[in-house]
């Protein structure tokens, strides 16, 4: 291995754990907030590039149908409950919620694509479509068992990511898509050539970390999102609302995934089944990172995209045995090192 | 009451029994299994629309007419395991056809040999049948075949030393082993053996060992949509090499998703791809044409794939043989079963859309490298390559 290929190596790996980074920050954030390790994560970021190469067909992306059923399915989970617990009254904001704003995502998407929109706009609703629907999920398979434990919640987990699969074979059908690159800019440090595209997606990373630690200390939900994660009693006691944290964080999570599926989008050939490799890599990363630090998984997508890329240099039949059998060691010096908190004792 | 009413229903049961078993049947009934759902849908639907369309080219044999059963699998080997019992014991059916994954196919195949009913495949099946009980044939040429054609055309073009890299799967390594295979006959070296996975992010490692070793030409052993991730990532490291690949490669997706990348890429493909481009001399040209024309005919649209002509050119080899073996025996006994499968295996010499086809016993296989031509891609259209 000369030096030139490292380089191109080393470049390749930080542009792919830029990628698993993104999803990385967005599986610790919903799980330090929710308790739940959402595995369906690339999913959403796949069905971004999916929804993103439909749009740019000019035909309705199959998210349509599937943000559809699950706002009609949500809605109606809300309404029994709301029925149940005799609170009728907050019946039409329930269905404002988890109804009409989903269905108004849709309607957007549909009036703005009848005049064939630009590029940037054709993101944006490519991201409003995929944003309502990890809440909506969040609410029709998580809230009523959210007090359950963590190996519950992470079984349920993997089982929604197996039906989301399936769905998206039905909606989006067997054939990958590649979208078109954001930029044919290119740099050229010393020897090396860096595509812009892989610049455009280190910056997005970097941005959106750098965002999401403003919003975490630097704002009042922030706090009380970092208060939920710390200890969902006490911050229910001070009058957060788990739940409300709960959907915030979905949200945001999503729109991490949405950004990296739109990133990804134009380097590599999407299918509707891609995203699990890149959920898992990105797991890897966060358990890295103890799934709850965010530099941390950070740190530790990115260590994954740079050994990922190298081992498939060196050996890329063995490529996937190296990235996953990092998890090992990790895993040993992880459990030898920390203290086990409160919450595991319980359980 | 009720006991007497479920007697008559039994006696009425049986002698409907009886004389559906006395009678002769007067047509001939073929199964066909395909995949109209689950992931073997993309290739299970064009093998429907082909046998639509050969049964529009010739719905009968000798005067008898041919009735099709057709029954979906969902890409699953055990639903295609009930389908062809259900299709041999229910239906009763003279001959089996299936279906769009290996493995669904071999499983029919071990149905079709236990209950003693002749079955032609249109999935390739590795391995050796038993030639005293074999019961079925295979149409598609096979990956072995398909390499040794490429690797003959790289000899001509001069190429000498071979990159490779394909799928970390079945067909990675039957592509692989194939131009090992190739090797030692046609003077060149495969330098490289580079796997990636359908769902992989990036392939600029695996890319960068294949350049490193200096290739003069790179083989593709991927398929579908992305077998052309590699040819991108060639193209962004600026190499100038021929390009080589397989006939899994010849689909609409991946031109699109390859654009400028693929342009120039030699594949191994059979004749029917390119119908119109061949010699009025050619085996293929006349009969493809008139397979077109069904196709369109039977699905009103037109054909674009080379999975649906497999279906057709099975239809062929059944036929033919069938013409011979009524002459022994009735559709629907177990002599006019034996004497189909006899007639399949004695098929010589018979030309079809892929390929000419010659059956014998203890080999799945009967074709040989007149059943590929070489095609390239010339601005994102397949063209052929004499």
């Amino acid at each position: 291995m000369t030096a030139d290929i490292a380089a191109i190596l080393a470049i390749d790996g930080i542009a792919t754990g830029a990628v698993y980074a993104l999803v990385a920050i967005g599986t610790v954030l919903i799980f330090t907030v929710t308790r739940v390790i959402f595995i369906p994560f690339g999913d959403i970021a796949a069905f971004t590039a999916l929804t993103l190469a439909a749009l740019d067909a000019r035909q309705l992306p199959g998210t349509v149908g599937l943000v559809v059923v699950l706002a009609c399915m949500a809605c109606v989970m809300e309404l029994a409950s709301l029925a149940r617990a005799g609170e009728l009254r907050a019946a039409p904001k329930a269905v404002l919620g988890y109804l009409v704003l989903p269905l108004l995502a849709v309607g957007i998407v549909w009036l703005v694509m009848r005049i064939s929109p630009p590029m940037p706009i054709r993101i944006v609703l490519a991201l409003l479509l995929i944003l309502p629907i990890a809440p909506l999920l969040d609410r029709i398979v998580f809230r009523p068992i959210a007090d359950a434990s963590v190996l519950l919640l992470l079984t349920v987990s993997v089982a929604l990511h197996f039906a989301l699969v399936g769905l998206g074979l039905l909606f989006f059908g067997p054939e990958g898509v590649r979208t078109e690159p954001l930029t044919s800019l290119a740099l050229d440090i010393g020897d090396v050539h860096v595509p812009g595209q892989t610049v455009l997606i280190l910056t997005a990373a970097l941005v959106f970390s750098g965002l999401l630690f403003l919003f975490f200390d630097f704002t009042l939900l922030g706090k009380a999102l970092r208060a939920t994660a710390l200890n969902r009693t006490g911050a229910r006691l001070m009058g957060i609302r788990p739940a409300r944290a709960g959907t915030i964080a979905y949200l945001l999570g999503s729109l991490m995934a949405g950004v990296s599926g739109i990133l990804i989008a134009p380097v590599n050939t999407i299918f509707y089944d891609s995203g699990f490799l890149l959920g898992l890599k990105a797991f890897v990363g966060a358990i890295i990172g103890g799934m709850i630090s965010y530099p941390g998984a950070a740190l530790g997508a990115f260590g994954v995209g740079i050994l990922e890329s190298f081992a498939s240099f060196q050996s890329s039949t063995l490529k996937d045995v190296i990235v996953f059998s990092l998890l090992i060691p990790v895993l040993l010096w992880r459990s030898l090192a920390s203290q086990h908190s409160e919450e595991e004792v319980e359980e | 009451m009720r006991k007497i009413l479920s007697l008559t229903a039994l006696v009425a049961g049986l002698s409907a029994g009886l004389v559906t078993a006395s009678t002769a049947r007067a047509d001939i009934v073929v199964g066909f299994v395909t995949s109209l759902s689950g992931p073997g849908a993309s290739i299970g639907i064009p093998y429907g629309r082909g046998i639509q369309a050969a049964l529009e080219y010739k719905g009968e044999v000798n005067g008898e007419k041919i009735r099709l059963i057709q029954l979906d699998d969902g890409s699953d080997p055990s639903a295609a395991t009930r389908a062809a019992r259900k299709l041999i014991e229910e239906e009763k059916v003279d001959l089996l056809i299936g279906t769009a994954t290996a493995p669904s196919t071999i499983a029919m195949m071990a149905v079709a040999t236990e209950l003693k009913v002749p079955m032609i495949a249109v999935s390739p099946v590795t391995g050796q049948p038993n030639p005293e009980d074999q019961w079925g044939i295979s149409v598609p040429q096979p990956a072995s075949l398909l390499v040794k054609v490429v690797a003959d055309r790289m000899k001509r073009d001069g190429v000498k030393n071979v990159g490779y890299i394909g799928f970390s799967d079945a067909w990675g390594d039957l592509v692989y082993n194939g131009a090992k295979a190739a090797e030692a006959g046609e003077g060149i070296k495969v330098l490289t053996n580079e796997r990636y996975a359908r769902v992989d992010t990036s392939v600029t490692g695996q890319i960068l060992k294949v350049l490193a070793t200096r290739p003069d030409a790179v083989l593709i052993g991927g398929s579908g949509t992305q077998g052309a991730l590699p040819l991108l990532a060639l193209a962004d490291r600026g190499f100038k090499g021929k390009t080589y690949g397989t006939v899994a490669l010849v689909n609409p997706d991946f031109v699109r998703v390859g654009g400028k990348a693929a342009e120039g890429i030699q594949v191994s493909a059979g004749p029917v791809i390119v119908a119109e481009q061949l010699p009025d001399s050619h085996f293929a040209k006349k009969l493809a044409l008139e397979f077109r024309a069904a196709y369109q005919k039977a699905n009103n649209m037109p054909t674009t794939d080379g999975f649906s002509a497999y279906s057709f050119d099975g239809w062929k080899i059944f036929t033919t043989a069938a013409e011979r073996a009524l002459k022994t025996a009735k559709p629907g006994t177990a002599e006019f079963h034996k004497a189909l499968r006899d007639e399949i295996l004695n098929t010589r010499e018979l030309a079809g859309v892929h390929a000419i086809y010659n059956f014998k016993a203890g080999a799945y296989h009967g074709v040989d490298e007149r059943a590929l031509v070489i095609v390239r891609l010339v601005n994102g259209a397949w063209t052929y390559e004499p």
